[in-house]
């Protein structure tokens, strides 16, 4: 396996303009094949450090780099998906057409399109829901389109931006669910953005917990859960106390609380 | 089908009903105060008129439209292209921008006889540009504002893509101006139709409806004057009808639309 980090973040700062720092000295590495996610309250720079990797917006300092490429090189060269919260689909496409869309900036063939449609629909479970518009949809199938469109050329590494943040729970767990299946099945590398305690640890590999004013890294917390994850995995002891642990990062407590944890997050 | 023709029969309703009522008190008023034709003919009377010079009137109907046609075809065109420009290069826009609000403000009843003189009281042209003028400024603001206004994260996941910038225009930001556009467009059928008998009210062929309308008045005949001017919003309302359907057609997909037709 490779040992190159799927992203390296070296020493990176954001100022804004307005003379907000929202984020201060990050140095993180992202393992190859790794879901992990970043956690933090408003303000802590997580969406922000998200559009710094996928360079769509620049860093005030340090240096980005995604499959051992600088940023914006590989932004060029489509290595990565990105999904917002909001599905942002093209209102006047089909969902097979939202879906296909990079891959026609990509100049795929209209068979090859196809072909790719076809199996992403499959993959997302939208099955005969090709041709309609985004708004006969629910938002949970919307998303599942946008998450289709992020992952249809493949990209090495997918940006989630909160994306199941608008849903309701019950739709949100089975998404987290269906997330899981699809990273092992696609293989990809996700950094995952995400206000949602329960969603990090479930999902996760490790959580990166954030802090606010300015967004720095408080703690990286190793999720030792081991996967597939199931509905049960919620209800696992360790599951209760990975969720306090990180409960209690956020809160800026705790940071002797559970010594082997501490151990194990070296 | 049944239930199509009944959600038809629910939107026509009301304002056929609004229409007809209008109507019939129109009469009965007219009837019952003894009102004086040169003040407001009876509806019957007009009706009676429209038949009687249906040969004329329809022939002044089509010259002016096509006039209002052309204006449109221009003044629109131009539109689009200018707020393309405005879009792409902000700059441009920016520096570009107060005149085309200057240019708005122009009291059109003072440029028509300009008009007139720089292309001829007979050439159509003239009343195309008085016409073209009349559409420029809605057709420009709306289609901006809709290439402008794009949700950032629609051309952030462009940016994602690679996507260069006349890609980016093609593939979002146009179809996404689509609504605002038809918008504008839909003003302007109707300004397009105004702007024409403006023109000619300053000057043009005895075949043209705006002349029509004005000579009838002249020789007191109301009843023909009235029932040019019900020709011409006639033909107002349906090149709007023809541009509401062209965007019917395009934007389908439009959910602000569809959440306006839904049940």
């Amino acid at each position: 396996m490779n040992d190159r980090p799927a992203v390296s973040i070296q020493g990176v700062s954001k100022e804004f303009g307005s003379g907000v720092t929202a984020l201060s000295g990050i140095d993180l590495d992202v393992r190859p094949r790794e879901l992990i996610s970043l956690i933090g309250p408003s303000g802590c720079g997580k969406s922000t450090l998200l559009r710094i990797i996928g360079d769509l917006i620049d860093p005030s300092a340090g240096v980005v780099e995604v499959n051992g490429k600088p940023a914006p090189r590989a932004r060029v060269d489509h290595d990565y998906g990105i999904v917002f919260q909001e599905a942002v689909l093209y209102d006047w496409r089909t969902v097979g057409k939202n879906i296909a869309l990079p891959l026609e900036l990509l100049r795929w063939s209209r068979e090859k399109r196809a072909a790719r449609v076809e199996e992403l629909v499959r993959l997302v479970e939208l099955e005969g829901f090709e041709d309609h518009h985004p708004w006969q949809l629910s938002g949970g199938m919307q998303q599942r389109v946008a998450i289709a469109r992020a992952l249809s050329f493949e990209p090495a590494l997918l940006l989630m931006d909160e994306p199941f943040g608008a849903l309701d729970e019950m739709t949100r767990e089975r998404l987290n669910m269906e997330l899981l299946r699809i990273w092992e099945a696609s293989g990809s590398t996700i950094v995952f953005v995400t206000h949602s305690i329960a969603e990090a640890v479930f999902l996760s590999t490790r959580v990166v917990v954030m802090s606010p004013r300015p967004g720095r890294i408080a703690d990286v917390v190793e999720i030792d859960l081991p996967y597939p994850r199931t509905a049960d995995t919620r209800e696992e002891p360790r599951f209760f106390e990975l969720v306090t642990h990180v409960r209690e990062r956020l809160a800026g407590r705790g940071a002797q609380v559970e010594p082997e944890l501490a151990e194990e997050a070296q | 089908m049944s239930v199509a023709l009944r959600r038809r029969a629910v939107d026509w309703g009301p304002p056929l009903v609004v229409f007809a009522v209008g109507i019939l008190s129109w009469q009965l008023l007219v009837v019952a105060f003894n009102v004086q034709e040169f003040l407001l003919p009876k509806p019957t009377q007009i009706a009676q008129t429209l038949w009687d010079e249906r040969s004329s009137l329809w022939h002044a109907g089509i010259y002016t439209f096509k006039e209002a046609l052309g204006g449109f075809a221009i003044g629109s065109s131009l539109a689009i292209a200018v707020s393309l420009v405005f879009a792409a290069f902000r700059p441009v826009g920016t520096a570009f921008m107060p005149f085309a609000v200057a240019a708005n403000a122009v009291p059109i009843i003072a440029f028509a006889p300009i008009m007139n003189n720089w292309f001829g009281l007979l050439n159509p042209f003239s009343k195309m540009a008085i016409a073209a003028v009349l559409c420029f400024f809605p057709v420009l603001i709306t289609t901006l504002r809709g290439l402008t206004s794009v949700d950032p994260r629609a051309i952030e996941l462009m940016r994602s893509y690679a996507a260069g910038q006349a890609s980016t225009f093609r593939r979002v930001r146009i179809p996404a101006s689509l609504p605002h556009m038809f918008a504008g467009l839909k003003i302007a059928s109707v300004l397009s139709m105004i702007g024409a008998i403006v023109g000619e009210y300053f000057g043009g062929p005895t075949t043209a409806l705006g002349v029509t309308i004005l000579n009838a008045s002249a020789y007191t005949n109301f009843s023909l004057a009235w029932a040019g001017i019900v020709l011409a919003s006639a033909f107002g309302i349906l090149f709007y009808g023809a541009v509401a359907l062209a965007e019917r057609l395009t934007t389908s997909w439009d959910p602000s639309r569809r959440d306006f037709h839904a049940g």
